[in-house]
């Protein structure tokens, strides 16, 4: 599968860690839900972590869409609200 | 759900209100290639203007970091006048600086790192637009219409997303750069208008006043001591060389540079 970490590009990453990738998007969808400021910065760096780890860049020249697209790693509360509702968030 | 699949609902949904609005999907490719171009052009233009911000930032500390110099060479010119308040004062003011210029390294790192990734952005989004320029003549030479409407919908979903991508942090980019160059412009009015001056110029102009005053106050004091000498009839000599006046005079004349006085005479 493909995943979007936004601001840093596409990775390719393998099936096989879409369940370890879920648990950790599940805690940074908890602080979310929760409101959690603290909370939500050590779990989306957790996530962007394992996904750079896991997976491989894509090519630059390649235009795929991808099937998971993560916030950027400096977003804080406020900002993954905003992208989660879309309103505005996506220029163009 | 999820947050990573619901984000990249927001960004599929995007690219098919795009797909939806055109006809002839041909016409889609035209308009997507148009499209990124344009963003193209933004990304550059925003790379220039976090490079603009970064440069005044860096100019602000060099200015920052010579004020700072400035205040320790006057401490020690003070110190090496047995002036240990004014020495103490000079070192204070360079505290302060020395805080500020903190301030504007966090900036100055934060700037250059966004410089880094937009500039990798523009590198990544310019290399897919070439990329979306071939494919889209070969589409349109090869298919009819109805052939090349799924091969379009994923070309353009997949372009779409980056634009997005891209697109947001451009933004992001300029409302940073924005309320840096705020902040900068603020640093810089207070600079010219003397109000930071408790930090930077005049005060440290009053070390310096006072610095050379004491030198200068060093001179009046020999002067009074040789017009004393005049008035009092006998050649100035006599002040050091008489045991009891002199002693006296030399008290009055509050003590330390006293005895460089006698020599210089």
């Amino acid at each position: 599968m493909i995943v979007r970490i936004l601001g840093e590009g596409q990775f390719q990453v393998d099936d096989s860690a879409a369940a370890e990738l879920n648990v950790l998007d599940s805690a940074l969808e908890k602080a979310v839900n929760a409101g959690d400021e603290r909370a939500l910065r050590p779990a989306l760096a957790a996530l962007l972590d394992r996904v750079r780890t896991l997976g491989t860049p894509l090519a630059e020249d390649a235009i795929e869409p991808s099937d998971l697209i993560l916030p950027y790693a400096d977003a804080g509360l406020a900002d993954v609200r905003e992208m989660l509702h879309g309103e505005g968030l996506i220029p163009g | 759900m999820s947050v990573m699949k619901r984000v990249s609902m927001i960004f599929k949904a995007k690219a098919n209100k795009a797909l939806d609005k055109m006809e002839d999907p041909r016409e889609t490719l035209d308009y997507s290639y148009q499209r990124q171009l344009e963003m193209l052009t933004q990304v550059r233009r925003g790379v220039a203007d976090v490079a603009t911000s970064r440069k005044r930032v860096e100019l602000q500390m060099n200015k920052l970091q010579q004020d700072q110099t400035r205040l320790e060479g006057q401490a020690k010119q003070a110190l090496g006048a047995g002036r240990e308040d004014l020495a103490r004062e000079a070192l204070s003011r360079r505290a302060a600086l020395q805080t500020q210029y903190g301030d504007l390294e966090t900036q100055y790192h934060s700037l250059q790192a966004d410089e880094e990734k937009l500039t990798a952005a523009s590198q990544r989004l310019q290399a897919k637009v070439e990329a979306f320029r071939t494919q889209k003549e070969t589409i349109k030479a090869t298919y009819t219409a109805a052939e090349a409407q799924s091969r379009i919908g994923e070309a353009v979903s997949g372009i779409s997303e980056e634009m997005g991508d891209v697109g947001m942090a451009v933004q992001r980019a300029q409302d940073k750069t924005a309320q840096m160059q705020a902040r900068a412009g603020a640093i810089d009015e207070l600079m010219a208008s003397g109000a930071l001056d408790d930090v930077t110029g005049t005060q440290r102009d009053d070390i310096q006043a006072e610095l050379d005053q004491m030198r200068g106050g060093h001179d009046v004091e020999l002067e009074l001591e040789r017009l004393k000498g005049e008035i009092g009839g006998g050649p100035k000599r006599e002040i050091e060389s008489g045991p009891v006046d002199g002693q006296a005079q030399a008290t009055q004349a509050s003590g330390a540079e006293q005895p460089q006085a006698g020599e210089s005479s």
